[in-house]
C-alpha cells in the first residue's frame, strides 16, 4: 500500500505553498479573536451566572460555541483546498503519473484524501491549544469538550469527503470550488426546509443536515446516530470518488 | 518468436463517444526493440499511449504487458511501464529529488535502493546538479528531461514516451536520443514522434497509424530496402514509346514525367534496370540517367498518411495478426 506516499505529498504540496499558511494564519487569528470576545463575556457575567441553579459553566459558553464557529468557518475554506485534489492533477496531468504507476484507484484516492485531512487535523489541533489554555486557570467538561472536538473532526472530514467528490467529476479546480461550497451550504441548512413538507419529508430532510448532527455533540450529547450519519456520508463520498476515478479511465 | 514480447497489443478499439479514436491495432514489441509511433495529429497515438500505459481503458481488446493483461492484474503489468504522457505529469511546486523520490515510492523502489536509482537517473537525463532546483523554475527542456526521468527510474522494461523530444534543443534532442537507443539495447522503447529522421536515427521498427487505424507496421530496414528497390528514374535522349518500354518484363507501372524522363515502377525481384540499359543500348535510346530512385521516410509517411492506394506503392502492410 503506498497512501501515505500520496498522502505525504498531498500534504507536503500544500505546506510549500503560501495558501495553507494564510488559511491557518487566517483561521487562528479569527478564533482567537471570538474565544477572547466569548472569555470576556463569561468574565462579565460570571457573578449573575452564579446565582442561578445549575450554571452553564466554561465549556458551555466558551469552548462550545468557539468550536462552532470553527465549523462554520471550515465550511467556507474547506472548498478552497478540497478543490484542487485531482481536478489539478488532471488539469496539469499528474493524473497520468499516477493512473499509470502500479498503485489502485482507492490507493490514489484515499492518499489524497488522507493527506487533506491531516492538514486539517494540524488546524484542528491549533484551535484545540485555545480551550486547552483555559485548564490552567479554570475548570472544563472535559467530556462535552471531548465530544464537540470528535464532532469538529468528523465535520471536518465529511466536508473534505465532499469536496473530494467535486473535486473528481472536473478537470477545473474553481468549477469544483464553488459546487463544493454550494453542496456544502445546502448540507448545512437543509433542515431549515424540514417545517414546509409532511413529517417523513421533514424527518429525511433534518436527518441529511450536517449541522443537525454537529450541535449535539457541541453540547456533549454522544449519539452514536450522529457518529453513523458522519461515517456513512464519508465512506459513501469516498467510495464514489474511487468509482469516478474508475469510470474517467473507462470513458471520457 | 524467439526474442521476448514484452508488450502484446490485440485487437484494440477506442471510442470517445461516438469518435472513433483506435480502431483494430494489433502488434507486439520485444526486448530490446525501439518502436516508433507516426501519425499525423489526432491520429491515436496518445490514446494507444494511453491505454497501454494503463492510463485509459480500451473499449475493446487487450493488452499484455510481460504476459500480463493490464486490466486483470493492472498493479502488476503497470509494474514494467515506465511513461513519459504527451505534457510531461510534473508537480511544479516540487524540486527536482522531490519529485523524483516521489515517483520512485509510486513505483515501489525500497527506501535503501532510492538515492542509487535518482542518482543514476539523473544522470542518465543530465539532471545532475539541478536537484534542489524547483520544477517550476526549470526551462522547457529541463522540464522535459525531468518527465523522462520520471519514465526511468525504476528501471521499467517497457517505455512509453509520447513525444519525448519536443520543445529540446538540437544538443539535448541528440543527447535523448542516444539515452534512447541505450535504453533500447536493453529494454523496449515505444516512442511517438513527429520528427520523421527521429524515427530514422533511433527506431528498429516503424508504426504508422492513421485515423486510429494501423496502416504500416515494419522494420525499419526491411522498409528502406523495399522503398529504394522498386522505383527507377530514367532518362533518355530518344525516348521510346511507353508500350515498349512495358514489354521489358517486371515492369509495373511507368509514369511520365516529361517528355525525356519516366518514373518506372518495377518487381523487386526481376533484374529491370539491367533490361532497362540492355533495350536502350539495343534500340539506340540513348540512355541518360538510370537510378534508383529512394523514397525517404517522410515521402513513405506522407503517402501512407494522405490516403493513397497502397496497393500500387508496393509497401509492404504487415495484416494485423
Amino acid at each position: 500500500m503506498r497512501i501515505h506516499h500520496i498522502a505525504g505529498r498531498e500534504l507536503h504540496s500544500l505546506f510549500v505553498l503560501p495558501l495553507a499558511w494564510i488559511i491557518l494564519a487566517a483561521v487562528q487569528l479569527i478564533l482567537a479573536v471570538i474565544f477572547f470576545y466569548r472569555l470576556y463575556v463569561f468574565v462579565q457575567f460570571q457573578p449573575h451566572l452564579a446565582g442561578l441553579e445549575s450554571p452553564p459553566g466554561l465549556t458551555d459558553l466558551v469552548v462550545a460555541p468557539l468550536l462552532g464557529t470553527a465549523g462554520s468557518i471550515v465550511l467556507l475554506i474547506a472548498p478552497l483546498l478540497t478543490m484542487r485534489l485531482i481536478s489539478e492533477e488532471r488539469r496539469a496531468g499528474t493524473l497520468q503519473l499516477l493512473l499509470s504507476s502500479p498503485i489502485s484507484m482507492t490507493e490514489i484516492i484515499l492518499g489524497k484524501y488522507l493527506g487533506l485531512l491531516g492538514f486539517f487535523l494540524i488546524m484542528i489541533a491549533m484551535i484545540t491549544l485555545m480551550p486547552l489554555s483555559l485548564l490552567l486557570g479554570g475548570y472544563l467538561d472535559i467530556g462535552q469538550f471531548l465530544a464537540g472536538l470528535l464532532g469538529l473532526t468528523l465535520l471536518v472530514a465529511t466536508f473534505c469527503a465532499v469536496g473530494l467528490f467535486m473535486s473528481t467529476l472536473t478537470a477545473i479546480p474553481v468549477v469544483a470550488g464553488v459546487s463544493t461550497f454550494g453542496v456544502l451550504l445546502l448540507l448545512w441548512i437543509i433542515h431549515w426546509a424540514s417545517q414546509a413538507g409532511s413529517d417523513k419529508i421533514s424527518a429525511a430532510l433534518s436527518y441529511l443536515s450536517i449541522s443537525r448532527h454537529f450541535e449535539p455533540l457541541l453540547r456533549g450529547i454522544f449519539n452514536v446516530e450522529d457518529v453513523v450519519y458522519y461515517i456513512i456520508m464519508i465512506t459513501t463520498l469516498v467510495i464514489l470518488s474511487i468509482w469516478r476515478l474508475d469510470a474517467d479511465r473507462l470513458h471520457d | 518468436m524467439a526474442e521476448e514480447t514484452l508488450i502484446a497489443v490485440e485487437h484494440l478499439f477506442r471510442y470517445y463517444g461516438t469518435h472513433r479514436a483506435v480502431h483494430d491495432i494489433s502488434f507486439n514489441v520485444s526486448r530490446g526493440e525501439v518502436l516508433g509511433f507516426l501519425g499525423p495529429n489526432g491520429a491515436g497515438k496518445t490514446t494507444t499511449m494511453q491505454i497501454i500505459s494503463g492510463a485509459l481503458a480500451p473499449s475493446m481488446g487487450r493488452v499484455m504487458v510481460g504476459g500480463i493483461d493490464i486490466l486483470d492484474a493492472p498493479k502488476k503489468a503497470k509494474a514494467y511501464i515506465g511513461y513519459l504522457p504527451e505534457h510531461p505529469p510534473l508537480y511544479r511546486e516540487l524540486t527536482v529529488d522531490e519529485y523524483l523520490r516521489y515517483c520512485a515510492r509510486l513505483h515501489g523502489i525500497n527506501r535503501q535502493a532510492i538515492p542509487r536509482a535518482l542518482n543514476s537517473c539523473k544522470q542518465r537525463c543530465g539532471l545532475d546538479g539541478a536537484g534542489d532546483r524547483l520544477i517550476d523554475n526549470l526551462s522547457k527542456g529541463y522540464q522535459q528531461r525531468v518527465g523522462i526521468a520520471q519514465a526511468i527510474i525504476h528501471a521499467p522494461a517497457v517505455m512509453i514516451l509520447d513525444e519525448p523530444t519536443i520543445g529540446l534543443d538540437p544538443i539535448q534532442i541528440r543527447e535523448i536520443r542516444n539515452l534512447i537507443r541505450e535504453l533500447g539495447s536493453d529494454h523496449s522503447v515505444i516512442l511517438s514522434t513527429h520528427v520523421l529522421p527521429e524515427v530514422q536515427a533511433v527506431c528498429d521498427r516503424v508504426l504508422i497509424i492513421q485515423q486510429g487505424r494501423l496502416v504500416l507496421n515494419d522494420r525499419l530496414d526491411n522498409l528502406k530496402w523495399n522503398i529504394r528497390g522498386n522505383y527507377l528514374r530514367v532518362a533518355f535522349r530518344n525516348p521510346p514509346n511507353i508500350t515498349e518500354l512495358n514489354k521489358i518484363p517486371g515492369i509495373k507501372q511507368i509514369d511520365q514525367l516529361d517528355g525525356t524522363r519516366f518514373r518506372i515502377q518495377h518487381d523487386i525481384n526481376a533484374n529491370v534496370p539491367e533490361a532497362i540499359a540492355v533495350m536502350a543500348v539495343e534500340s539506340y535510346w540513348g540512355l541518360s540517367e538510370l537510378a534508383p530512385e529512394s523514397h525517404s521516410l517522410e515521402e513513405t509517411f506522407i503517402r501512407l498518411t494522405c490516403g493513397e492506394d497502397l496497393e500500387t506503392d508496393g509497401f509492404v502492410i504487415e495484416a494485423p495478426a
